[in-house]
C-alpha cells in the first residue's frame, strides 16, 4: 500500500464509526480523541478496521502512533514493509 | 396474546411513531423478535414481542403517531382463535362491547374532582403538573384537540417554547427528553452522593497483559471491567439495584447495567446490558461493542431502553477525574467513574506514581443508606483490584 491509499484506507474507516465527520474537513494532523472527540470504543473500532484492511496489528502501545493521518500513514507504511 | 400494544419506552413517553412494520399477516413470531421500529424522543427504538405466536393482523400504519396502548397488531398465540372486533387506529368508534378500547370523547368535560379538571388534560399529563406544580390553566395543550400531554407541562418547566407544530430536529427532541428526566430526577429523588479514589493499576497491567497477545477485534477495554465490577457489585448490594414505583422500592432480581453511551453531535442515552452478571469480561466487551454501535446508529430494542437497573456512566479514558450522575427514573442509583489520572499513591509506606480512579455512586436516600451506598464502593474497589476474578 502506497502512501494514497493508507490515506484513502484510514478516512473511509474514520467516517464509517463517525458518520458525522465530512471526510473533506478532516487534516492530516487532527487528532482522533482531541479534535475528532473519538471515544476509546471508536478507537478500537478504527484499529480493528485498519488491522483487517492493511493486516497490521497495531498493539495497544502504538495506539499513539495512528492518532493522526500524518502519523498513521508514517506508521502503518512501514509496519506493512517489514512483514 | 391478542392484541399488542404501543408499549411505553420509558416514563415519559405518551406516544411514538410506526416507522416501519418488520413482520406480515401470517409471520410466525417467538419472544424477543423485533417486529416493528417506533421512532421515540429517543432515537428509532426496535419494538419486541413477548410471546409467541403467529401474526394475525396489523392494525396500525406506518407514519401514524400512536399514544402508548394504541392497539398495533393482533398476534395469535397456537390455537388462539382472533378476537371478534380489532380496535382500529382511531379511525372508526369501537362497538359497544369493548368500552375499555373507547377513546374519550374530546368535548365531554372530563369529571374529576381536582382543581384542575376543566382543562383537558392527559391523566400523565395531571399527575406532572400535580408533581411540580404547574397551573394547568396556564399550559397550552399540543395533543389532539388542544389537549394538554404530558410535554406540555415539562415545556412550562424547562422554559421551552410551546410550538408543537414546528418539526423539531432528532437532536433537540433528544435533549427535550433528557431534559424531562432529568428534571423529574431532581425535584423527586433525593440524592445523596459517596465517592471514592482507588488504585486501577492492577487492572491496567492485567488489560495490558490480556490485550497484548490478541488481535485488535479481540481486545478488551477498561470501560468492560468497570461494567463487570459494578455488575458484581450491584448484585451484592440490592438497594442500589432495582426500580422506585409509585413510593414502593421493588428490588431487581437481576443486574441490567444502562451503560450510558455519549452519541456524537450530542446527546446520550443509556441502553441495557441484560443480565450482566451472567456475563464473562469476553462477554461484556462483546455486548457493550454491540449496544454502543446500535445505540449510534440508533437502532436499540424497547427491553434496552426500560429494562436498566442501575446506570453506569463513564467519562472514557482521558477527561475529568470526577462525575457526579443524575439518578435516571425509575432506577435509584448511578456510578459516575471518572477518567483514569496518574497520582502520587503510598504503597507499603512508599510513595510511587498510579494510575488511579474516582467513581461516585449517587443513591436515592429513600431506598438506600450511607452504608449500603460505601458496601458498594468497597464491592466495586475490591473487585477492580483483582482483575482476574473479574
Amino acid at each position: 500500500m502506497n502512501t494514497t491509499d493508507i490515506r484513502a484506507v484510514y478516512l473511509q474507516e474514520l467516517c464509517r464509526i463517525a458518520p458525522d465527520i465530512d471526510p473533506e474537513t478532516v487534516g492530516d494532523n487532527d487528532h482522533i480523541q482531541e479534535d475528532l472527540e473519538l471515544d476509546s470504543m471508536d478507537v478500537l473500532n478504527l484499529v480493528t478496521a485498519l488491522h483487517d484492511r492493511t493486516g497490521v496489528d497495531i498493539p495497544e502501545t502504538d495506539y499513539p502512533r495512528i492518532a493522526t493521518i500524518s502519523l498513521a500513514v508514517e506508521y502503518l507504511k512501514g509496519a506493512a514493509q517489514k512483514t | 396474546m391478542g392484541v399488542f400494544r404501543m408499549p411505553s419506552l420509558g416514563a415519559d413517553m405518551e406516544a411514538g411513531t410506526l416507522a416501519e412494520w418488520l413482520v406480515s399477516p401470517g409471520d410466525t413470531v417467538a419472544r424477543g423478535d423485533v417486529i416493528a421500529v417506533v421512532e421515540t424522543q429517543k432515537g428509532a427504538i426496535e419494538i419486541e414481542v413477548f410471546e409467541n405466536g403467529t401474526v394475525h393482523e396489523l392494525t396500525a400504519e406506518r407514519g401514524a403517531v400512536l399514544p402508548v396502548g394504541t392497539p398495533l397488531a393482533v398476534i395469535l398465540a397456537e390455537g388462539e382463535e382472533p378476537p371478534q372486533t380489532v380496535a382500529p387506529t382511531a379511525a372508526r368508534p369501537p362497538v359497544e362491547s369493548a368500552p375499555a378500547e373507547r377513546k374519550p370523547v374530546p368535548d365531554r368535560p372530563v369529571p374529576s374532582a381536582e382543581p384542575h379538571g376543566q382543562h383537558k388534560a392527559s391523566p400523565a399529563a395531571r399527575v406532572r403538573a400535580r408533581e411540580l406544580g404547574v397551573d394547568l390553566a396556564k399550559v397550552t395543550g399540543s395533543g389532539p384537540d388542544g389537549k394538554i400531554i404530558r410535554t406540555d407541562v415539562d415545556h412550562v418547566l424547562t422554559g421551552a417554547k410551546q410550538r408543537p407544530s414546528e418539526p423539531r430536529s432528532p437532536l433537540a427532541e433528544m435533549r427535550k427528553a433528557i431534559a424531562a428526566a432529568m428534571t423529574r430526577a431532581k425535584q423527586t429523588i433525593p440524592h445523596f452522593y459517596l465517592s471514592h479514589t482507588m488504585d486501577v493499576q492492577p487492572a491496567i497491567d492485567f488489560l495490558a497483559r490480556l490485550n497484548a497477545d490478541r488481535p485488535p477485534a479481540e481486545r478488551v477495554l477498561l470501560g468492560a471491567l468497570f461494567v463487570r465490577a459494578a455488575s458484581l457489585a450491584a448484585s451484592k448490594v440490592k438497594t442500589v439495584n432495582g426500580h422506585f414505583i409509585d413510593g414502593v422500592f421493588e428490588p431487581a432480581d437481576v443486574v441490567n447495567p444502562g451503560v450510558a453511551v455519549a452519541l456524537r453531535g450530542g446527546g446520550l442515552v443509556a441502553p441495557a446490558l441484560m443480565d450482566a452478571t451472567e456475563l464473562d469480561l469476553d462477554r461484556t466487551m462483546t455486548a457493550m461493542r454491540d449496544l454502543v454501535s446500535r445505540a449510534r446508529a440508533g437502532r436499540l430494542k424497547g427491553s434496552e431502553m426500560t429494562k436498566g437497573t442501575i446506570t453506569i456512566s463513564s467519562l472514557g479514558e482521558t477527561g475529568a477525574e470526577a462525575m457526579t450522575g443524575v439518578i435516571f427514573p425509575p432506577q435509584v442509583a448511578i456510578v459516575g467513574i471518572g477518567a483514569p489520572q496518574t497520582r502520587p499513591w503510598v504503597i507499603n509506606g512508599q510513595v510511587v506514581p498510579r494510575t488511579v480512579v474516582t467513581i461516585t455512586l449517587s443513591a436515592d436516600h429513600r431506598v438506600s443508606d450511607g452504608r449500603q451506598a460505601a458496601r458498594f464502593v468497597s464491592e466495586f474497589e475490591t473487585l477492580i483490584q483483582h482483575p482476574e476474578s473479574l
